[in-house]
């Protein structure tokens, strides 16, 4: 933008990032009514009796017939959707049937453990997987690349469950170097209290390190794990990135001025793939926020995750439901926020 | 041609610059791609071992060592080798091979499913909306955003929850998951393809949308689509295998490699092979899956060719 920029430019301007504003906000909308319509769906399909879930399967009949109208059974399926909607927007997803607690309230406390093992898993897949990706590229062809590759390749390849299972089996079972499944051994749960929900950050606040160190053997190889699966997707993209800005003709033009092979590559080839690498990363990111499912099982880690599964498993459709939701909501909020960043940081894409 | 010509001329047949017929010509783009395939070492590597996957699956009967069903609790949790079992009997003391030899079928069973069904609903709706455009490529495409949306397994779980657990159902909702990238793909394509001349061409001389669709656009989508069916092909292991682990897929005592991993759960400690062994054939395949995906991107897909 030059200093020049006369009034009605900048109206226009404004006007077309509002326009821009709206119809984002629009398409959020409608992804997120057709993710309630169709879980709401999916719930209705479910061969479980709602108002037996309810009552119990003792109850009595006058009871029963209460229950049903109460829950608006008898009205057509598109008003109870709407009455669930009504619902939802006040932050009401229910009662859960396990336990009978509020299912806002559940997720509330479920989900800081999921995004406290996606974003350390995370971590360590950028870490390791954007280095890994520039050096397979600038050395493409050779050794290094091939073993990038492979690794990758295993990556993609490999059923996370069982690979939870093997090394659990390999570095808690046998060598001991790890702590066992959960967040915290067992002496160590519920000292600290519960500020962000995320037992790293809490332990810190609260300054008891032996928590903390706990906590850091116990999440090292979830973490890990999530980590590998994260890393051989971004190591793989920023390999096909880089290449694609190697071979422009503008890196050639800083090489024949004479610039440092490491100036070439790190501050006009990478500097040009950051806005894609953050796509990247913040699809990967959505990934593992939602698919730890199978991490989350295998490590009793009480996140999301094994949340919405142990709700299925029961037939606790209210959880089930509100989980879903959640989770399809951080998803779509991800893929926006990596969008919009594409739009306004990347020239390229207006 | 006769089923005399000696081989270096089918070879000369085959390699020609100037074909003299359209089958010549598609023979001949077919064998060059093979040629470039056969260069790959770690495609033709997938390859094989997909091949002898598939033998392994028409041959199950006459390979397995036992009967994949049959207990034999005086011999349960036999490690490796022991009393005639190669790789060991699990709880109930059935034969681990066997059952991973009978497995096999289990798994091609669910992905050649998943790979029929899946593309052709995404390639379905993706050509028809990025040909007709406007209003209804609006609400197809608001519609596959919201399938994208959903967090995968998750979904795929629902859908079983709600269908009840088995192995058709699991293919159904597993399909149901993975069409929205195809979709993607094939409205893509379209868009590009949509207007170039020889789609005007073929509009002048009376052609039908439909016609368009499925006679001119439809084949240059295939493609793109059946190299990321191949890459997909890993995804769809895995998937089935999550949901066999969580005892939503297969049901006992069918051999699904997943459902096996989650018996072996329990013994994982002091019986490693039980969970293993399973664990490692997933491996193995999604792997070949994976290397063959990625030499057909090569020769298929030469735009965004890796090495």
């Amino acid at each position: 933008m030059t200093d020049s920029t006369d009034t009605t430019g900048r109206t226009s301007f404004f006007m077309s990032t509002l326009i821009k504003l709206a119809t984002t906000l629009g398409a959020i909308a409608f992804t997120m009514l057709g993710l309630l319509f169709v879980t709401f769906m999916i719930g209705r399909v479910m061969p479980i009796d709602p108002v037996i879930a309810v009552v119990g399967e003792r109850a009595s009949k006058e009871l029963y017939d209460t229950t049903f109208l109460e829950m608006g059974l008898d009205k057509p399926l598109i008003v109870q959707f709407g009455y669930y909607l009504a619902d939802v927007l006040q932050g009401d997803f229910g009662m859960s049937r396990l336990n009978g607690r509020p299912v806002a309230e559940d997720i509330a406390r479920v989900f800081p453990a999921t995004l406290e093992l996606a974003t350390l898993g995370t971590f360590i897949g950028v870490f390791i997987g954007v280095p890994l990706g520039v050096v397979a590229a600038v050395k493409r062809g050779t050794w290094i690349d091939q073993v990038a590759r492979v690794i990758a390749l295993i990556g993609y390849s490999m059923p996370i469950f069982w690979l939870g299972l093997v090394s659990l089996l390999v570095f808690y079972g046998i060598l001991g170097w790890v702590g066992g499944p959960g967040r915290v051994s067992i002496f160590y749960m519920d000292i600290v209290p519960p500020v962000t929900g995320m037992i790293l950050v809490d332990s810190i606040l609260d300054g008891n390190w032996e928590v903390f160190w706990n906590a850091v053997s116990h999440i090292i190889l979830p973490a890990s794990l999530l980590g590998y699966f994260s890393l051989a997707y971004i190591s793989r993209m920023t390999r096909s990135f880089m290449l694609e800005q190697l071979s422009a003709e503008y890196i050639t033009t800083a090489r024949v001025k004479g610039l440092s092979e490491r100036s070439v590559i790190w501050k006009h080839a990478f500097g040009n793939i950051k806005v894609q690498l953050i796509t990247v990363i913040a699809l990967s990111y959505a990934g593992l926020l939602e698919g730890s499912v199978l991490t989350e099982i295998i490590f009793s880690w009480p996140g999301i995750g094994s949340y919405i599964t142990t709700a299925l498993l029961s037939a606790d459709m209210n959880a089930v439901l509100g989980g879903t939701v959640v989770v399809g909501l951080v998803f779509v909020c991800l893929n926006v926020f990596s969008d919009l960043l594409y739009k306004f940081y990347d020239p390229r894409a207006k | 041609m006769t089923d005399q010509v000696s081989q270096s001329g089918w070879r000369a047949w085959l390699t020609t610059d100037t074909p003299t017929s359209r089958r010549q010509a598609k023979l001949s783009s077919w064998y060059h791609g093979w040629l470039a395939f056969r260069g790959n070492t770690m495609a033709m590597f997938g390859l094989g071992i997909l091949v002898f996957l598939i033998l392994i699956a028409i041959f199950a009967p006459l390979i397995a060592p036992h009967d994949p069903l049959a207990q034999d609790l005086g011999n349960r949790l036999k490690p490796l080798g022991e009393s005639g079992h190669f790789l060991g009997t699990d709880s109930l003391g059935r034969d681990i091979l066997s059952r991973l030899i009978y497995g096999a079928r289990i798994t091609l069973y669910i992905v050649i499913l998943v790979a029929l069904i899946a593309p052709v609903v995404g390639l379905f709706i993706g050509t028809v909306a990025g040909y007709t455009g406007g209003i209804i490529d609006a609400t197809l495409m608001r519609i596959t955003d919201i399938f994208l949306a959903f967090p995968r397994l998750v979904l795929a779980l629902a859908f079983v929850a709600a269908l009840g657990a088995g192995i058709e159902n699991a293919v159904l909702a597993i399909a149901l998951t993975a069409w929205p990238p195809y979709a993607r793909i094939a409205r893509a394509e379209t868009l590009t393809i949509r207007n170039s001349d020889y789609i005007s061409a073929v509009r002048l001389q009376g052609a039908g949308p439909l016609r368009i669709i499925t006679k001119h656009i439809w084949p240059l989508c295939l493609s793109s689509l059946i190299v990321r069916i191949t890459l997909d092909m890993a995804g769809i292991i895995l998937a089935a295998a999550g949901l066999g682990f969580l005892g939503m897929g297969a049901q006992p005592p069918t051999p699904e490699w997943g459902a096996m991993i989650s018996e072996g759960r329990r013994f994982i400690l002091d019986h490693w092979w039980v969970a293993t062994m399973p664990g490692l054939a997933i491996f193995t395949v999604s792997l070949a899956f994976n290397l063959l995906g990625d030499g057909l991107r090569d020769v298929l897909d030469p735009k965004d060719g890796g090495s």
